[in-house]
């Protein structure tokens, strides 16, 4: 019998990445880019109509069905599981129905417990695990890196090529450590550490890399934790975030929907120890942050690398050497209407946002709700919270979640992309601030003329309930 | 997709940096499931403001954009890409740019360039000055071009054949279809499938 790809390369020390890249590499060598083998193919509505357009203008069929999945996300709904109002939005799930219906395509639709943001949805069915290949339209792809697997967002054109080949072309990338050693304080999470992370970076700093997370503080964060870091990877540009697989890892995928099971799962398992780079294997860059000097993080300005201590100030454009950094932040504080020197916690907030691909699963929820129980919602904020998946939505009625939110006033929505993106019914309003749990500030993204500003759950609870941006310590 | 060798045209300086796809094209265009028709989403909320630059009448027809660093980050859309083209322009000039966005463009014939930020200075100087000046983007030559000055640009080599060929990637990964099935053949029976599904 021929070795399984991953048993055929040579024993020079290699990172993780490299053990999962070289598993995957179907043809390389000559002026052509590696050609990788995709393990698992994420669909939603909005980047893949035209893909399916293209298979059909070929007169071709999508070539693995079986490691395809679809769900509706980003155009859906969040008060209701039954009424698209925007005829164009409708268009577009209506069309994502009708191409997995023709292609084959396993889908799951409103309505269905499976449905939800894309990136919750593929781990909870046990589909990503460790050492896969994991592609969809979608930026935030890179969350699935937090299971030792290589993911990452691609544009439509590549959607289509996956769609017909279940490979893609890919240049070789460059691998990156981000160590992060000790251990994160308390009331310090995987989101403040992330937001951190980029401010150092900036948006561009990991362009070209695959970035491997790594040290104690890391180890020692939750499967959803773990997440919420790969997420972010793309907000510093890099092409993929990782993380080794453990037990914790193993522990997380068992008895899910698609988890191997019995002898498959020990030969799985066998395969998954071996997920983690060698001694003496080398990382092209090293950054290396002490979680002990951490507390928690917020953002400030219109791009995720604008990011502050909540206990500090918002900054002054002269703060900055670099002239770019400094124009790009003179333009930001414009945007955001905020004056430098003002300290974060004076920042009054209109809107708060509790969900996403960022921070939408159950462990967000949880912590957001053990900050708000038997405490109210400030008058002037809106609160919003909305579970990750249709699932998470249920194991949190069932914990009693819903009533928690509920109480307090904030408002308890169903499953979707919602304020994350101004796509759906959800969005801000001009003028608008929010504290939000999600990943993107710019200029726009959570509605026209909306200002956000990208908090952790535990802080976004704490904001909801004093109006302007706090933690649970300031409570 | 088209061929792209070299084009000559007028340059649109947007001194900007950190322009992320959402704002080549806010969300709320991206609900249309054609490929076409995506003009009117490009930089949809600063082309409300009728001082923005593509507003000014000597920019209208520019075909070239030239921008600041890290031009093209944030979301995997292809619909940034799209808008750019069918507003327009042929090739985006900047000193980095968004690795997804940058695949995108590649994939569609709309050239993007890479060029220290000095050069980009120099080129944005040039266009305030005289709109209506010509700057030439040659991938043959792997070079730009305006009035005496030249500046050389790396490309990678794949790439520019693809580009300049106007080849399609699913045809050309397609003739290595018997690797594609020697690979699966060899896939580890445990990996996980979607079908039949398991819920």
């Amino acid at each position: 019998m021929s070795p399984t790809p991953h048993e055929s390369e040579g024993t020079a020390p290699r990172t993780l990445a490299q053990k999962v890249w070289d598993a995957h590499v179907v043809r390389t060598g000559g002026q052509q880019p590696d050609l990788l083998y995709i393990d698992l193919h994420l669909l939603h509505e909005v980047t893949s109509p035209q893909a399916f357009d293209g298979l059909r203008q070929a007169g071709r069929k999508v070539r693995r069905t079986d490691l395809t999945i679809a769900t509706e996300d980003h155009n859906t709904p969040t008060d209701n599981l039954f009424t698209i109002a925007d005829p164009t939005s409708r268009k577009q799930i209506e069309t994502l129905r009708a191409n997995c219906e023709e292609f084959g395509v396993r889908i799951h639709s409103l309505g269905d417990e499976n449905q939800g943001v894309v990136h919750v949805v593929g781990p909870q069915l046990g589909l990503t695990q460790p050492g896969m290949t994991v592609v969809c339209g979608d930026s935030h792809t890179s969350t699935h890196g937090a299971f030792g697997s290589i993911a990452f967002g691609i544009g439509t054109s590549e959607v289509e090529h996956v769609l017909a080949t279940q490979t893609l072309p890919q240049a070789k990338p460059k691998y990156m450590a981000v160590t992060v050693n000790g251990s994160l304080p308390e009331g310090v999470s995987a989101k403040d550490l992330i937001l951190k992370i980029i401010s150092i970076t900036g948006t561009g700093g990991g362009k070209g890399h695959i970035v491997e997370y790594r040290g104690q503080a890391i180890e020692e964060l939750s499967m959803e934790g773990r997440m919420t870091v790969c997420n972010m990877s793309i907000e510093w540009g890099a092409k993929a975030g990782m993380i080794a697989p453990d037990e914790k890892t193993a522990e997380y995928v068992k008895g899910r929907a698609h988890a191997p099971q019995g002898e498959d799962w020990d030969a799985a398992v066998e395969y998954w120890q071996t997920l983690k780079t060698d001694e003496g294997a080398v990382f092209d860059k090293e950054i290396v942050i002490d979680a002990a000097s951490l507390s928690p993080f917020v953002t400030w300005g219109t791009n995720p690398g604008q990011g502050v201590e909540l206990s500090g100030t918002v900054p002054a454009p002269e703060d900055f050497e670099d002239p770019i950094a400094r124009t790009t932040a003179a333009g930001a504080l414009e945007y955001m209407g905020l004056e430098a020197g003002t300290p974060m916690r004076e920042i009054d907030v209109d809107v708060v946002f509790l969900g996403s691909c960022t921070n939408g699963r159950i462990e967000d929820l949880r912590t957001a709700a053990e900050v708000i129980k038997g405490r109210k919602v400030a008058e002037s904020v809106n609160m919003m919270v909305v579970p990750g998946s249709a699932k998470v939505r249920e194991q949190a009625i069932a914990e009693g979640l819903d009533k928690v939110f509920i109480e307090a006033g904030a408002d308890w929505r169903f499953a979707g992309c919602s304020m994350c993106l101004g796509m759906n019914p959800d969005q801000l309003t001009p003028g608008q601030r929010a504290a939000s749990t999600s990943n993107r500030n710019f200029e726009g993204r959570q509605g026209k003329g909306g200002r956000t500003h990208l908090v952790s759950p535990a802080v976004a609870a704490a904001t909801a309930v004093t109006g302007h941006l706090a933690s649970p310590a300031d409570l | 997709m088209d061929k792209f060798t070299t084009h000559t045209g007028s340059v649109a300086p947007l001194r900007r940096s950190n322009v992320d796809t959402d704002q080549i094209i806010p969300a709320v265009y991206l609900k249309r499931v054609t490929k076409t028709g995506f003009e009117d989403g490009l930089f949809a909320e600063w082309r409300e403001d009728e001082k923005f630059l593509l507003n000014q009448p000597e920019y209208r027809n520019s075909t070239i954009l030239v921008t600041g660093t890290e031009f093209g980050t944030g979301s995997s859309r292809e619909h940034a890409v799209w808008a750019l083209k069918d507003y327009g322009f042929k090739a985006v000039i900047a000193p980095r740019f968004g690795d997804i966005f940058r695949g995108n463009s590649l994939k569609n014939g709309l050239l993007t360039v890479e060029l220290p930020e000095a050069a980009v200075e120099e080129l944005w100087l040039r266009a305030e000055l005289h709109p209506e000046s010509e700057v030439t983007v040659d991938l043959v030559e792997c070079e730009v071009r305006a009035g005496d000055r030249t500046w050389s640009f790396e490309f990678d080599e794949f790439l520019r054949w693809r580009m300049m060929e106007g080849l399609d990637d699913v045809a050309l990964t397609l003739r290595d279809e018997d690797k594609i099935a020697a690979y699966e053949s060899n896939r580890d029976a445990w990996r996980p499938r979607t079908l039949p599904a398991q819920v």
